[in-house]
């Protein structure tokens, strides 16, 4: 077998020691965003003359590691417990999405974008899903019902991403007990979207034209039972971890972002948010009809690892009461639209007709050709926007699919959070960036 | 006195409490069964899966099996949840290298058995080209009870011994010789479509 | 905007010296390899002050598409997202980039968050980024070989085989 070559080692991409670097290769490692004043380049300069290299040590963190969630590899340089510098090395989990993507019809593409960001599926349906309607123009079209219900999963997607973050985060830190709470929760979630959908993740439930199916009988009782069950936990949880002085001590001042190097970095979502910046798409370039609801955007203040556990908590409760909403003002109607390019028949009428049938087949072999273009089309995921970008060549299948990822991004802030920290909250750090290797990778 | 010495006075008649017999091989392959600690070898989706079904709702505790350790050194079972890409693959192996011996693999999900629906030039296709795999459990990501379901079967095997004489007849180990390539490992080829 | 917004002659829509167009109601600017660092400069300047994404794309099936306003195709384009988080706006910016000479001047002065972006860039399409600190794969392997998101690598996909299976 030679499949693979045994050796672990990547080469130009590891950390590799200072004396190899330039200038500007150890800056960008040391966690600077290029745009530094005087006194922040001086105060640079005397680091590096404080720690020669003989008394620094490179350690290697990944990409097998409990709290890297999933195969993120962090290289990290340290002098004695503090993090001098740091480097994300990514790709351990490549998986060619955009390349299969263009292999794939526009009928099969939600198939492999919901595995992209594996917390948060629904989102990545619905971008993908939104970047087609645009191109085949008909996101004017989409009934109502369709979009009530991609917003009515997209919010409870959003929870259940931020549940599974209190749990990770609670793992990280040492609140044991945290995750098997946030894991309870989450399956209660998952519950309704396997009843919905018929699978716990990865969905591919939001296509091209609407969705897959209608919401089933009782559909309501048990998203109310799941909303009503939820904020006597929720306060149990304050307590036990916004109100606990360890928890404080492990999070507040970590890990510090401010506003300018987000938006230098293009950091998006809580991130973005704990420095203070209200930044929320669904807020401020609407899509779906979440103009027409009421919800606050959570901002933080201080850019920390607190402010960024703080927000996404809260924001559980932001999208309990968007649900609530949605809920009231649910229309009935059609799951998608009725329009024969992109919409199979019923099955009923498989049965009978002869055309149904043919168009049922050739639908789902050589699926539906959307007019040549390219489109942009971004939406906020619990981390950030995600953003699908398509180009069309008139056939059937993509030309070329990309998705930016929030998390991708996101990643490019840790070296900058870490610096000057010590190298036990560069665990606090990692998981408040709170990144999907899914996603980063694709 | 000590119970030795009860038996050497009294013969069988010495000894207070009851007791049972068995033959050490099977008392061992019955204590490795129930008390394998699984490596938390997480890759994708599968990861979350695998961590769900330690969590309260499903149990893994169940079957002797939350233990789920971080360092390879102390763990059993190598649980390859999610997608294997070409660069995570030396890793793995070097992962399944330094774990002791008796050792065993499950394959979590489609993407780690074959390939599932990426057959593409990124991920490996097959975990069973780089790790003798004992249980593949299907899915995408396989549901928590699929799961279970695989470890109950890796257990039966472990405990009717199948496992360990398949090993002896291939000299023990993994019995997959990886063969060091030089630089360019690419295994799909370069030319115009 | 419109006071950057000036209008040539043939009634093609220019800003900072570039045509726009329109794409399904987004805006597009098409620059070139010369003005591409003076006009993603001028757009922060004008308030798109994040850069949102920036990706290629290899139009090796399509070599005789048009991009618009007389703009010669060429093999690779890298887009460009930016966003104003003031003007609550997106634009985007395409240049053309030939085969025989596959570089682009980074843009990691302007905007350090395309780092990644373009170390993918360059990972994925072969397009090298002038000026960036640490020019090196960032998905693949170290040592592989090719460059998997151009047309003419294979998707590498194995037919699938039944082994030992009864014919």
């Amino acid at each position: 077998m030679t499949i693979v070559s045994a050796g672990t080692d990547e080469g130009g991409q590891e950390l590799l020691s200072r004396s190899e670097l330039t200038a500007k290769e150890l800056l960008r490692e040391v966690g600077s965003v290029l745009r530094l004043s005087e006194t922040e380049a001086a105060a640079l300069a005397s680091v590096a003359d404080e720690a020669p290299e003989d008394q620094t040590m490179i350690i290697n963190m990944g990409p097998q590691h409990p709290s890297t969630h999933g195969v993120l590899r962090l290289m990290l340089e340290l002098q004695g417990e503090t993090v001098l510098r740091c480097k994300p090395i990514i790709g351990y989990l490549h998986t060619g999405m955009e390349k299969t993507g263009e292999a794939l019809s526009y009928m099969q593409g939600g198939t492999n974008v919901t595995r992209m960001d594996y917390l948060s599926p629904l989102n990545n349906e619905l971008v993908f899903s939104m970047a087609v309607e645009k191109l085949l123009g008909i996101d004017g079209d989409i009934p109502e019902r369709a979009t009530w219900m991609r917003m009515l999963l997209s919010e409870l997607n959003r929870m259940s991403s931020h549940l599974l973050f209190l749990a990770t985060n609670g793992m990280d830190i040492g609140a044991v007990s945290m995750m098997l709470y946030g894991w309870r929760e989450r399956e209660d979630v998952l519950r309704f979207f396997q009843k919905v959908t018929g699978l716990r993740m990865n969905h591919n439930f939001i296509r091209p034209g609407g969705l897959a199916a209608d919401l089933p009988a009782g559909w309501r009782d048990d998203v109310l039972e799941i909303l009503e069950n939820l904020p006597s936990r929720l306060e149990e949880y304050d307590i036990l971890m916004s109100g606990q002085p360890i928890w404080r001590e492990r999070l507040q001042g970590v890990g510090v972002i401010t506003a300018q190097e987000a938006i230098a970095l293009g950091v998006t979502g809580p991130i973005l948010r704990s420095t203070g910046v209200p930044w929320d798409l669904r807020r401020d370039m609407p899509y779906l009809h979440y103009d027409q609801l009421e919800f606050d955007v959570v901002v933080g203040e201080y850019g920390d690892a607190y402010d960024r556990y703080s927000i996404r908590f809260n924001e559980i409760r932001e999208s309990m009461r968007i649900v609530y909403q949605i809920l009231d003002r649910m229309p009935s109607g059609d799951y998608r639209i009725q329009d024969k390019k992109v919409t199979p028949p019923p099955r009923a009428r498989i049965d009978e007709s002869m055309e149904a049938l043919i168009h049922h087949f050739k639908i789902f072999t050589e699926g539906f050709k959307v007019p040549e273009g390219e489109v942009y089309v971004s939406i906020e995921s619990p981390r950030g926007e995600i953003g699908c970008y398509i180009v069309s060549d008139g056939s059937s299948h993509p030309y070329r699919m990309h998705v930016r990822a929030p998390s991708f991004v996101n990643i490019q802030a840790m070296p900058h959070m870490m610096r000057g920290g010590l190298v036990a909250d560069a665990v606090a750090v990692i998981s408040s960036v709170d990144p999907v290797l899914g996603e980063v990778d694709r | 006195m000590g119970l030795v010495q009860n038996v050497l006075d009294d013969g069988l008649g010495g000894i207070e409490h009851n007791f049972v017999t068995a033959r050490i091989e099977d008392l061992v392959k019955w204590a490795r069964s129930r008390s394998s600690w699984g490596a938390s070898f997480g890759l994708a989706c599968c990861a979350i899966e695998m961590m769900g079904t330690g969590a309260s709702h499903y149990d893994l505790s169940r079957f002797g099996m939350e233990v789920f350790r971080a360092s390879p050194r102390q763990a059993d079972i190598m649980i390859v949840a999610g997608r294997v890409s070409q660069k995570m693959a030396p890793v793995l192996r070097q992962v399944y290298d330094q774990m002791m011996e008796p050792k065993w693999v499950i394959s979590m999900g489609v993407c780690a058995s074959s390939g599932g629906m990426f057959n593409n030039y990124a991920i490996v296709q097959g975990v069973d080209q780089i790790v003798p795999v004992d249980v593949y459990a299907p899915g995408c990501p396989p549901t928590p009870e699929t799961l279970i379901h695989a470890i109950e079967t890796l257990h039966e095997l472990i405990e009717d011994g199948e496992i360990m004489r398949r090993r002896a007849s291939n000299n023990g180990g993994a019995g997959i010789q990886l063969t060091e390539s030089a630089i360019a490992a690419a295994p799909v080829t370069l030319g115009t479509k | 905007m419109s006071d950057v917004v000036e209008t040539v002659d043939n009634a093609v829509e220019t800003q900072h010296g570039c045509p726009v167009l329109d794409s399904l109601g987004q805006r597009v600017l098409l620059a070139t390899r010369e003005n591409y660092i003076s006009v993603v400069k001028a757009l922060v300047d004008e308030g798109y002050t994040m850069c949102i994404d920036l990706t290629g794309v290899d139009y090796l099936n399509l070599p005789n598409r048009t991009v618009g306003h007389g703009v010669a195709p060429e093999r690779f384009e890298v887009v460009a997202n930016f966003l104003s988080l003031t003007l609550r706006q997106r634009i985007r910016v395409r240049v053309q980039i030939p085969e025989n000479d596959a570089t682009l001047p980074s843009l990691f002065d302007l905007h350090p968050g395309t780092e990644a972006h373009e170390r993918e860039t360059y990972d994925m399409f072969g397009i090298s980024f002038d000026g960036h600190p640490d020019m090196t794969r960032i998905l693949m392997p170290e040592d592989w070989d090719g460059h998997p998101l151009r047309k003419d690598y294979d998707q590498g996909s194995i037919p699938v085989q039944f082994k030992g299976s009864h014919s």
